[in-house]
């Protein structure tokens, strides 16, 4: 048997991480002609698979943009990392601004490691483009004046699988069943939940809270048949809602399931007809428009499957991030605020154009709602999801499915 | 009507439980006779969903499930004799630190094969949907993994107990020097363990593939529920693993019945105490090598 001294492992390790702490400075001070971004998402984990997506479209627009001679003649340098958890996110967020160089933050899905890289983007002063969490209270009570959010929020996903189910007559004195991601997303978007069903008198008979690493719903499952709702609701995130719809699909309960949360990654992953409901989505690759199709065909073109809506969103986060840079001459972090909160006006690939509203920096663009094909309708394994039109209608205002001003309690 | 509810929740139990046993059953066997903590062991329940997947994409689901497990099996003969036989007498650490290593190393190797989106399976038609016994609702794919768990259950207990090998096997356990003392080489049964207990891994994997997310971590979700099994159930003991397995499975189902918030933790609080009354676990023997 061999025995390593406790001293031996001591100095070897030593070693190694003295090693790898001087090994990378000497590539930085190299390329300081080059803008750093720091570019954090789970790659790892229940949010894995999106994360991934999202790193794959940040791969392509960062391509596009230094093919194009990159930002003032400046090459986009991208440090991408797992964020693996909130503790580790923001020690990442923190290394990457204060030993990497990094001049703006960009990336996230998991809405309680967005919080803590929002925390370290304040206190650095630096700017954080946050890309994929959904959370309101990210742009509520914990907003901060160095973070912008990209994707649509708890409020707006409900909102807009909410009008669906109000025209289709499925909230008054109806009986809902909730399922809950037990995380800061999931209780946020519960909370989003209740406000719409208590505004349109749909009756909350029971909520479940689930761990995210939960592979097992059937003890679930069976207390939603014992409590006989009409509606059951899924207020899952991630990978959680690709176990309930295969497994509420195994058990076949009679009641409709609705949610006010799917990616399309983890929808794709549900199987060929297990999938029905009314869901919500910030942007589907079928979508109508000239300008998404071009940048599907060059997703695809690049990595042979089509892309899911957090890859899209990281393309279109470093596109408005690389506009503002080039329209400023700078990547000074008041400049860069100061033309997000000016309400500029993106091309976000979607009919409609998108902006920053200045007092609580959330996007405010269209979202849809979307069904699933019946069975035999889809032209591929990506194609059964039938996209709803667009919320807000064209000619209404953006943010009319948003919070208000009287709802959200930010103060920047 | 409580009750009624209750028992359901119990029943679902018992059929979760089954599905630990599969995963719990090899561990437990690889750690009796070879010493061996095998934590890449849910790297083979992961290939066992991975390749039922595949395979179900060419010859359908009934021959994927039998093909994917006898494949991974065939995998554990190079995995027991190019790397677990290395250590059957060296430091346990070791062990665990390679079985770690090898569970990173195949999860990673998934990622990239298959990438790290999950893989869509579903449920072969003729099982989907429930059957009502009376008030009770049963999920009918599940009670055809009941079946099966039954069938295996039953053909490595008749295995381990009825012919010469199982003979070999459980002296192995608790007397290997006086096995070696009599002329027979344990390395060729351990290698047949290792083919059998990734192999019922692999066939956990295969069948719970359509109805959980195949994805590359599903490997390390898996272990620890499998750890917390065997740990129950005590070493060396075939029905310690299998009680083990289904009290873990209706331990869960009746809290989240009563406690949701509770229902993960509980089968924690079922180890603590177990372990607090039994510390070998409930029918755990005393075996001299690990005492």
């Amino acid at each position: 048997m061999i025995r390593y001294s406790r001293r031996a492992v001591l100095k070897a390790s030593a070693a190694f991480a003295g090693a790898s702490t001087f090994a990378i400075p000497s590539i930085v001070h190299g390329e300081s002609d080059r803008i750093r971004v720091g570019h954090l998402t789970p790659l790892t984990g229940f949010l894995g698979a999106l994360g991934t997506y999202a790193t794959l479209g940040m791969k392509l627009a960062v391509e596009e943009i230094n093919q194009a001679g990159g930002i003032m003649g400046r090459q986009l340098d991208v440090m991408s990392e797992d964020s693996v958890n909130p503790a580790t996110a923001a020690t990442k967020a923190q290394r990457m601004l204060e030993q990497d160089g990094a001049t703006v933050l960009l990336g996230e899905i998991n809405s309680a490691s967005a919080l803590t890289v929002m925390q370290v983007a304040a206190r650095n002063k630096k700017l954080f483009m946050q890309t994929g969490a959904r959370s309101d209270a990210l742009r509520g009570k914990n907003c901060n004046k160095y973070t912008f959010h990209t994707d649509i929020p708890n409020t707006v996903m409900v909102n807009a699988v909410g009008q669906s189910l109000l025209r289709d007559n499925m909230v008054k004195d109806k009986k809902f069943y909730t399922l809950t991601a037990d995380y800061i997303f999931g209780h946020d978007l519960l909370a989003a939940a209740k406000r719409f069903f208590g505004a349109n008198q749909g009756n909350l008979i029971g909520d479940e809270l689930i761990a995210t690493d939960v592979t097992d719903f059937s003890p679930y499952l069976l207390k939603i048949r014992q409590a006989k709702p009409d509606v059951v609701c899924s207020n899952l995130a991630g990978n959680q809602v690709t176990t309930l719809i295969k497994q509420y699909s195994e058990f076949g309960l009679p009641y409709p399931i609705v949610g006010f949360n799917l990616n399309t990654a983890d929808a794709w992953a549900a199987g060929d007809g297990n999938l029905s409901g009314t869901w919500p989505t910030v942007w589907y690759h079928t979508l109508d428009v000239p300008a998404s199709k071009a940048f599907v065909a060059g997703f695809l073109k690049k990595y042979g499957k089509p892309p899911e809506n957090h890859a899209w969103i990281e393309y279109v986060a470093f596109k408005m991030m690389a506009q503002a840079m080039t329209d400023t001459k700078s990547t000074d972090t008041d400049k860069l605020i100061a033309y997000f909160e000016k309400e500029t006006e993106f091309d976000i690939l979607k009919a409609r154009k998108a902006h920053f509203r200045a007092w609580d920096h959330q996007l405010m663009q269209e979202a849809y709602p979307f069904t699933v094909r019946p069975k035999g309708q889809a032209n591929d394994q990506w194609d059964f999801i039938a996209l709803g039109t667009a919320v807000p209608k064209a000619g209404e205002p953006l943010e009319q499915l948003a919070p208000t001003q009287e709802q959200n309690p930010c103060s920047l | 009507m409580q009750f009624g509810f209750l028992l359901e929740q119990v029943v679902n139990g018992l059929v979760l439980g089954g599905y630990y046993l599969l995963i719990s059953l090899g561990l437990s066997l690889i750690f009796s006779v070879g010493g061996i903590v095998n934590l890449a062991h849910g790297a083979f329940y992961a290939l066992g969903a991975y390749g039922c997947v595949e395979i179900t994409k060419y010859l359908g689901f009934g021959p994927a499930v039998v093909l994917s497990p006898i494949a991974v099996a065939l995998l554990g003969i190079l995995f027991e004799r190019f790397i677990l036989r290395r250590f059957y007498t060296a430091d346990p650490i070791l062990s665990l630190l390679v079985t770690f290593g090898l569970a990173m190393v195949a999860e990673q190797a998934i990622r990239i094969v298959w990438g790290a989106a999950p893989l869509s399976a579903s449920i072969p038609p003729a099982f989907r949907g429930s059957v009502f016994l009376g008030d009770f609702l049963f999920s009918r794919y599940r009670l055809l993994i009941l079946a099966v768990v039954a069938a295996v259950l039953l053909g490595v207990w008749l295995l381990l107990h009825k012919t010469s090998f199982g003979c070999v096997v459980r002296a192995g356990i608790q007397k290997p020097d006086m096995v070696a003392a009599l002329g027979i080489r344990l390395q060729p049964y351990m290698t047949s363990i290792v083919m059998l207990g990734v192999g019922m891994a692999a066939l956990g994997g295969a069948f719970f593939a359509p109805i959980t997310i195949v994805h590359p971590a599903m490997g390390a979700e898996i272990i620890t529920v499998a750890f917390v099994v065997v740990v129950i159930g005590g070493l060396g003991s075939f029905w310690g693993v299998v009680i083990a397995a289904l009290l873990v499975g209706v331990v869960r189902g009746i809290t989240i019945h009563f406690a949701p918030a509770a229902g993960e933790a509980s089968i924690y609080v079922l180890m603590f105490l177990v372990l607090l009354v039994r510390p070998r676990g409930l029918l755990g023997e005393r075996i001299e090598k690990f005492e």
